[in-house]
C-alpha cells in the first residue's frame, strides 16, 4: 500500500517540517451538551497520520470516531466542542487558528466525503457549480476557465459524458454517480488530507468496490494522506495501511491493518474480529471465545445438519412463476394545489415496471434458504409477497399444498394460516409499536391467533419466549425506546415465533445492528430453528452472512433469479458472472 | 451520530436508563422552557374565567348606567366603562365563557371531523383518500375567513353557524395532518408486524395507528384554539354571530372602535387585550406541547 | 416550462369547478325562502312568486345551476338589493383598493420577516433569534382589528402622524386619473407628488396592521427551514469545503430553505385575504371587503356571493403562481414534472 508516492506538484504549505506527521492529533477530549448534561464522546484520543499515509478508524456505533474527524476538521455542531488536547495539521495548531484560516485550510489542504452521497450535494443547484464554487472559494480557477476545470474533475471521477452531467442535479445521478461527485468535491483543490466518513455506507457492495477504488487509486497517485471511518474491519483492512479501534469514545488499538489481523492485542479488537463474518468462519465463532464455549450453546451445536430429507418430502413452500408488477412512479404535486398530495396514476405512461420478474423457487421442511441480492433485485418485495402483505401479479405461492396467493392479502391476516408463516422485520426500532411493551408486543400475535386465553397464562408464554430469545424478564415491561437495537431484535423474534411458525422470513434482521450484536443474533436465529424445526427464507445483500446461515443460496438480479444452489457451491464455485461480480466486490484484506 | 452521542450504550449488554418515561420528559421540557409552565398557568385562569366567571363579577355585565356612560379606568370600574355605562371588567370577564366555549366546541367538531376523515383517507388511500382531499382542496380554495363569512351569511347569523363555519374552515387543516401521520405509519414495520399477528385492519386503526398520533393530533389542536377564537372573534367584529348585548370580545372591540378616534381607548382596548391574551396564551401552550411531543420538531 | 404552467392550469379546472358548486350551494342553504329573501321586506305574495320566476327558483336544482354557471359565465354575478347596482361592476371598481392595500401588506412584511427569519437562523440563540421567536408568537396572537384600532389610538389619536382613517385619500385630495386603479402607482404616473404622499399616508396604517399580522407566518416558516437546511449534510458539505459563509448561507442554504417558505405563501394569502376584511373595516377602506360587511349586515346576499366567488378566485390565481414560483427555484418539479 505504502508504495512510492508520485510527487505532489503543489507545494502549497511549505513550512511543513520535514519528518513530522501530517496530522497529529494529541489526547483529544471532545464534550457534548446533552439533556443528560455533558457527555464526553471522544477521550483522550492520539491518532497521527504520516504523509501519504493511509489511515482507518474502526468502530461500531457510538465509538466517536465520526466525532473524532468532525473535531479535526472543527465542523462540530453547536452543541460539541474540544474540551482538551491539540489537533496540529501540517504544523498549524488547528485550535489556535482563526475561523477564516480555517476556511482556507477546508477544503484546500483537508476535505471530507460523506456518508450519504445524495443528501451531501445542494439538491437544487447543478453539480458543475457545486464544483465551480469550490473553486472559486479557493481561487484556483479564473471565471475564464472554471467550467474547463470543473469538467476536467468530474472526468477525473470517472463521470461518464462529464461536459453533459455537469448540468446534471443530484436527483438525476444514481448514488454512486453522487458520490463520484463528492468525491470530485472533495478532491477538486487536490488537498492534502482526506476523511471519508463512511463513505460506502448504504451503498451496493459492488458500487463500493467501485467508489473505493477509484478513491484509493486518486488519493494514491496524489501523494494524499487519508483517514477512513468504517464500521467494517475488512473494508478497514483492505484498503489502509493503519488501523484505529475506537470503543466508547476510546482509541483502544492502533496497529498496522495485517498486525490487526494476525494479533489483535485488545480483547475489544478480539471480539470485534471474531464477530465479522468471514469465508470459512462459523458461526459459533462471531461469538466471543467464553461465549462460544459456553455451555448452552455447546450443547446443540450441530453445525452440519444434512439437508437431504428436504428435497424427498414434498416442499413446504413452493413459488412458482412468480411476478409483480408496478406502474411506473407518476408525478406528485407540489405547493398548495398539491397540499393533500396525491397520487396520481401514471396515464400517459402506461408501461409497468416488473420489480419480480417471473421467478420460482422452494422452501423445504427444516431448511433454511437465503434470497440474497443488491438493492432493488425484487428480493423484499419476493418476501413480501410470500408473507401475503402484498398482492402478487401473477403466479403460484404454494405454502404445504395449498395455493396462498389466491387469497387476497387483505383477508390473509385472520385466517389460521397467518401463523405459520412469520416474519422477522429489518429495522428492531421501526417494528415495534412505540407505545407497547415489549410484552404487549410479544403477546399481540397470541391475543389475535393464538390458542392460549387468560392474562397469566399469557404472561406466562412471553416469559417463556423471552427466555428463548435471552431477553431478561425484567425488561418485558419495557417500552421500545427503553431497550437497546440488540435488545428490540429479540423483542421483534419472541414475536416472530410466538405461534410456532414453520416458515419465518427474516428480511436482513441484522443489517441495523453492529457487528458485534449481528454475531449474538446470528446465532439466536440458529439455535430457535434448530429447536422448533423451523424453516427460513433469509433475505440479505451480505454473501457472508447468509452463507453461516442457510443451506442453499438463491442470487437475484434485475427481478429474476440468476443462480441457485447449495450454499458451498454458490460461493466458492458460482456460476453466473453476476455473482462471481458480486463476490469478488466484498472487500478481502490482502495479507 | 447524535441519537448515538445522546444515548451512549454499551453492544448489547444492559439497557438504557429508564428514566425517559413521559413524566421526566415533561419535567424536562417544562424547566428548559418555563414559558411553557407560564402559558399552562394562564391556561387554567382563562379556564378559571370561563368556569365561574359571571358569578364573581362584580357588575352586571349588562346593567346599563348612563350616568356613568364612558367613564376611565377607575376603582369602582377596573377597566373603565362603555357607552352606555356598562362595566367594562364585568363584560370582559363575563365573555370569557362565551369565547371559550365557541372555540371549544369548534375544535372539538373539526377535531373528530377532520381528524377521522384524514385517518381514513391516510390508511385506507385509494377512493377515501380522493374524496377527502378533494373536498379539503375544495375548501382551502377559498380564503378561510372569507368562507367563513360566506358560510354564516348563507346558514343565518348565530352563534351555532359560527361555531360550524369555524370548524369547516379548519376542516383542511385537521384532515391533513392526520392524513400525512396515517399515510406514514400505514406502512410502518410494527403495523405490517400486528397484520401478521392477525389483527384486521380496523383494528390496527385503532391500536397502532391512532394512538401514535394522538399526541400529533393534540399539538395541532393546542395551535389552531388560538385561530379558532381569532376566526369567532372576527366574525363578530364584523356583526356576524353574536348580537349586543351579549358580551363577546370580539363584539366589544367593534363596540368600542368609533371611540378610538375620540381617545375613549379603554373601551377597545381591554377586550382586545383579553382576546390577545387567550390566543397567545393557546399558542404557546401548542408550541410546549409540541416540543413535549417531539423535541427535534422545535423551532 | 410552459407545458408545466399547463399542466398547472390543468389541474386548476376541478378546483375551480369546487368553489363555483360551493358558492351556488352556499345560496341554496340560505335559511327561508330565496325569493322572500331577495325581495326584500315590503314584498307582495305577487312580487314574491316574479322574484322567484325572475330568479329561476322554480325550477329543478341542476337547471338552476346551470343557469348560475351561465350568468357568472357572462360575467354577471346579479344584482346589489341596497344599490341596484350590478355586484360584478361593484366589485371592479372596489378591487384596485383592496389589491392595493394587500400588497402593500405582503410586500412590507417580506421586507421584514424573510431577514428576520434568516438571522435567527442563522444567529440561534441570540438576541434576534429570541426577538423572532416573540414578534412571531406574539404576532399571530394580535387579533388584525385590535392591532389596527392600537395603531389608530397611537399613530392618530395620540401623536397625530397619521391622518384621519377614512380611505384611501382624505377629503382634500382628488383621487388620480385611473390607469392601474393603484393610487400610489397612478399618483406617480401623474406626477402629483401631493397626492402620492396623502394617499401614501392613508395606506401606511392598513399596510402595516396586514404586514404585522401576516409577519408571523412568514418568519416562522423562514427560520424553521433555515435551520433544518443549515444543519443538513449538504450544508455540512459546504462548511467542510471551506466555502465563505456568505456563499453556504446565501447560495446553499437560503434557497433551499425558500421552498417550504414559498408553499407557506399560499396559507400567508388565505390569511391576508381574510384579514384584509377586517382591516377595511377598521380604516374604512373602499375595498371589495368593506363593500361585503356592508352588504351582509343588511342582509343583501348577491355582493356576498359575489364577493366570495370572487375572492377564491383570486386565490386560486396566487396558488397558481405560488406554484409557478415554487417549480422556478426548484429543478427537481420543473424537470420531473
Amino acid at each position: 500500500m505504502s508504495g512510492e508516492h508520485l510527487v505532489n506538484e503543489h507545494v502549497r504549505l511549505s513550512n511543513h517540517p520535514p519528518g513530522l506527521p501530517l496530522l497529529a492529533v494529541k489526547n483529544l477530549t471532545v464534550e457534548f451538551q446533552t439533556r443528560r448534561g455533558v457527555v464526553q464522546a471522544v477521550r483522550n484520543v492520539d491518532i497521527e497520520v504520516a504523509k501519504g499515509e493511509t489511515l482507518a478508524i474502526v468502530g461500531e456505533s457510538g465509538s466517536g470516531k465520526s466525532v473524532t474527524s468532525y473535531a479535526v476538521m472543527r465542523i462540530l455542531d453547536r452543541a460539541g466542542r474540544i474540551a482538551e488536547g491539540s489537533v496540529v495539521f501540517s504544523g498549524i495548531d488547528m485550535r489556535q487558528a482563526s475561523d477564516e484560516q480555517m476556511r482556507d485550510l477546508r477544503g484546500r489542504e483537508m476535505s471530507m466525503i460523506f456518508q450519504n452521497p445524495r443528501a451531501a450535494l445542494n439538491p437544487i443547484r447543478k453539480v458543475g457549480h457545486q464544483i465551480e464554487d469550490v473553486l472559486r472559494q479557493h481561487a484556483l480557477a479564473g471565471s475564464d476557465d472554471i467550467k474547463a476545470k470543473a469538467i476536467d474533475i468530474l472526468e477525473q471521477v470517472r463521470i461518464a459524458r462529464p461536459a453533459e452531467r455537469y448540468h446534471a442535479y443530484p436527483f438525476e445521478l444514481s448514488g454512486g454517480m453522487c458520490q463520484r461527485v463528492v468525491i470530485a468535491l472533495a478532491l477538486a483543490c487536490r488537498p492534502q488530507l482526506l476523511i471519508a466518513d463512511e463513505p460506502t455506507t448504504g451503498l451496493d457492495v459492488t458500487t463500493q468496490k467501485t467508489v473505493m477504488d477509484l478513491v484509493t487509486e486518486l488519493t494514491r497517485q496524489r501523494g494524499m494522506s487519508t483517514i477512513l471511518i468504517t464500521h467494517d474491519l475488512d473494508l478497514a483492512a483492505t484498503y489502509c495501511d493503519r488501523v484505529v479501534v475506537m470503543e466508547k469514545g476510546q482509541v483502544v488499538e492502533t496497529a498496522t491493518a495485517a498486525r490487526i489481523f494476525k494479533a489483535p492485542q485488545h480483547p475489544y479488537t478480539r471480539r470485534l474480529l471474531r464477530a465479522t463474518p468471514k469465508p470459512g468462519g462459523t458461526l459459533r465463532g462471531l461469538l466471543p471465545e467464553d461465549e462460544a464455549t459456553g455451555a448452552r450453546h455447546a450443547a446443540r451445536a450441530s453445525e452440519d445438519k444434512a439437508p437431504g430429507d428436504a428435497e424427498s418430502a414434498p416442499p413446504l413452500l413452493a413459488v412458482e412463476a412468480l411476478v409483480k408488477e408496478y406502474p411506473r412512479a407518476g408525478v406528485s404535486g407540489h405547493g398548495l394545489l398539491g397540499f393533500l398530495k396525491r397520487e396520481k396514476k401514471a396515464d400517459a405512461d402506461a408501461s409497468v415496471f416488473r420489480a419480480v420478474d417471473g421467478i420460482s423457487f422452494t422452501v423445504g421442511r427444516g431448511e433454511s434458504v437465503g434470497l440474497v441480492g443488491e438493492s432493488g433485485c425484487g428480493k423484499s418485495t419476493t418476501s413480501s409477497m410470500v408473507m401475503r402483505l402484498i398482492d402478487h401479479s401473477a403466479g403460484k405461492i404454494v405454502f404445504d399444498g395449498e395455493d396462498i396467493g389466491a387469497i387476497p392479502a387483505k383477508s390473509f391476516a385472520r385466517l389460521p394460516l397467518r401463523r405459520r408463516i412469520q416474519m422477522v422485520f429489518q429495522d428492531p426500532t421501526d417494528s415495534l409499536n412505540p407505545r407497547y411493551t415489549a410484552a404487549r408486543a410479544i403477546a399481540d400475535p397470541i391475543l389475535r391467533l393464538g390458542a392460549i386465553k387468560g392474562r397469566a397464562a399469557i404472561r406466562a408464554r412471553c416469559e417463556e419466549l423471552a427466555g428463548l430469545v435471552g431477553l431478561p424478564t425484567a425488561l418485558l415491561d419495557r417500552f421500545p425506546h427503553q431497550l437497546s437495537g440488540g435488545q428490540k431484535a429479540r423483542v421483534g423474534i419472541a414475536r416472530a415465533i410466538a405461534l410456532e411458525p414453520e416458515l419465518v422470513i427474516l428480511d436482513e434482521p441484522t443489517a441495523a445492528l453492529d457487528v458485534s450484536v449481528q454475531a449474538v443474533v446470528l446465532n439466536l436465529l440458529h439455535d430457535l430453528k434448530e429447536q422448533f424445526a423451523m424453516s427460513y427464507l433469509f433475505v440479505s445483500h451480505d454473501l457472508n452472512v447468509v452463507r453461516l446461515l442457510c443451506d442453499r443460496v438463491i442470487v437475484m438480479q434485475a427481478g429474476r433469479i440468476v443462480e441457485e444452489g447449495p450454499t458451498q457451491s454458490v460461493l466458492y464455485a458460482p456460476q453466473a458472472a453476476y455473482t462471481r461480480q458480486l463476490l469478488a466486490a466484498i472487500p478481502r484484506p490482502q495479507l | 451520530m447524535t441519537e448515538a452521542l445522546s444515548n451512549p450504550r454499551p453492544l448489547d449488554a444492559e439497557p438504557a436508563r429508564p428514566s425517559s418515561s413521559l413524566f421526566a420528559h415533561a419535567r424536562y421540557v417544562l424547566s428548559d422552557n418555563p414559558i411553557t409552565g407560564f402559558s399552562f398557568a394562564l391556561f387554567l385562569m382563562i379556564a378559571l374565567a370561563a368556569l365561574i366567571g359571571p358569578y364573581v363579577v362584580p357588575h352586571d355585565p349588562l346593567a346599563s348606567d348612563t350616568s356613568a356612560a364612558l367613564q376611565p379606568p377607575t376603582w369602582k370600574h377596573w377597566f373603565g366603562t362603555d357607552q352606555l355605562g356598562r362595566d367594562i371588567f364585568s363584560r370582559v370577564v363575563t365573555a370569557t365563557r362565551l369565547d371559550f366555549v365557541i372555540a371549544l366546541s369548534s375544535v372539538a367538531l373539526v377535531f373528530v371531523m377532520g381528524g377521522f376523515a384524514g385517518i381514513a383517507a391516510g390508511f385506507y388511500g385509494g377512493w377515501t383518500d380522493r374524496i377527502v382531499s378533494r373536498l379539503a382542496d375544495t375548501i382551502m380554495a377559498f380564503p378561510l375567513f372569507v368562507l367563513a363569512m360566506g358560510i354564516v351569511a348563507a346558514l343565518g347569523n348565530t352563534v351555532t353557524n359560527i361555531v360550524i363555519a369555524t370548524a369547516i374552515v379548519n376542516f383542511p387543516l385537521y384532515a391533513r395532518v392526520a392524513r400525512a401521520e396515517a399515510n406514514v405509519r400505514r406502512d410502518a414495520g410494527y403495523v405490517q408486524a400486528a397484520r401478521l399477528s392477525g389483527n384486521s385492519d380496523a383494528r390496527i386503526l385503532l391500536t397502532q395507528i391512532l394512538p401514535n398520533i394522538m399526541p400529533i393530533m393534540m399539538v395541532q389542536i393546542s395551535l389552531t384554539m388560538g385561530y379558532a377564537i381569532l376566526n369567532a372573534a372576527g366574525l363578530s367584529f364584523i356583526g356576524l354571530g353574536v348580537k349586543p348585548p351579549t358580551p363577546e370580545w370580539g363584539i366589544m372591540v367593534a363596540e368600542g372602535a368609533t371611540n378610538i378616534i375620540s381617545g375613549e381607548w379603554w373601551i377597545a382596548l381591554f377586550p382586545g387585550a383579553a382576546l390577545m391574551i387567550a390566543v397567545f396564551c393557546f399558542n404557546l401552550l401548542g408550541d410546549g406541547l409540541r416540543d413535549l411531543v417531539d423535541p427535534q420538531r422545535r423551532t | 416550462m410552459a407545458a408545466l404552467i399547463g399542466k398547472r392550469l390543468l389541474t386548476v379546472i376541478p378546483t375551480l369547478v369546487g368553489v363555483i358548486i360551493v358558492t351556488f350551494l352556499l345560496t341554496r342553504v340560505l335559511p327561508g325562502d330565496p325569493a322572500v329573501y331577495f325581495a326584500g321586506p315590503a314584498a307582495t305574495p305577487e312580487s314574491i312568486a316574479e322574484i322567484r320566476k325572475s330568479l329561476g327558483l322554480d325550477l329543478s336544482l341542476p337547471e338552476q345551476f346551470g343557469r348560475y354557471v351561465g350568468d357568472l359565465v357572462r360575467g354577471n354575478f346579479g344584482n346589489s338589493l341596497s344599490t341596484g347596482q350590478p355586484v360584478a361592476a361593484e366589485i371592479a371598481s372596489r378591487l384596485p383598493a383592496s389589491a392595493e392595500l394587500t400588497l402593500a401588506g405582503l410586500f412590507l412584511s417580506l421586507a421584514i420577516a424573510l431577514p428576520l427569519g434568516i438571522l435567527a437562523a442563522v444567529k440561534q440563540g441570540s438576541w434576534i433569534d429570541h426577538a423572532c421567536r416573540m414578534v412571531t408568537t406574539a404576532g399571530v396572537s394580535l387579533p388584525v382589528f385590535f392591532t389596527g384600532l392600537l395603531l389608530v389610538y397611537i399613530f392618530y389619536y395620540a401623536l397625530g402622524w397619521s391622518p384621519a382613517p377614512v380611505g384611501r385619500l382624505d377629503a382634500f385630495a382628488t383621487a388620480p386619473p385611473s390607469l392601474t386603479g393603484f393610487h400610489l402607482v397612478d399618483t406617480l404616473v401623474a406626477g402629483d407628488f401631493e397626492t402620492f404622499r396623502a394617499a401614501l399616508g392613508q395606506l401606511a396604517l392598513p399596510a402595516v396592521t396586514l404586514s404585522i399580522f401576516s409577519l408571523a407566518p412568514i418568519a416562522r416558516m423562514t427560520r424553521a427551514s433555515m435551520l433544518a437546511v443549515l444543519s443538513s449534510e449538504f450544508v455540512r458539505t459546504a462548511r467542510a469545503s471551506g466555502l465563505s459563509p456568505r456563499t453556504v448561507v446565501i447560495t446553499y442554504a437560503f434557497r433551499n430553505a425558500m421552498l417550504p417558505v414559498v408553499t407557506t405563501l399560499g396559507m400567508v394569502f388565505s390569511f391576508l385575504l381574510g384579514a384584509n376584511v377586517l382591516v377595511e373595516k377598521v380604516f374604512a377602506w373602499p375595498g371589495i371587503g368593506s363593500y361585503a360587511v356592508e352588504a351582509l349586515l343588511q342582509s343583501d346576499f348577491a355582493p356576498v356571493q359575489g364577493f366570495v366567488l370572487t375572492m377564491a378566485v383570486l386565490y386560486v390565481a396566487l396558488n397558481l403562481l405560488i406554484d409557478v414560483l415554487y417549480s422556478i427555484i426548484d429543478p427537481r418539479v420543473r424537470l420531473e414534472g
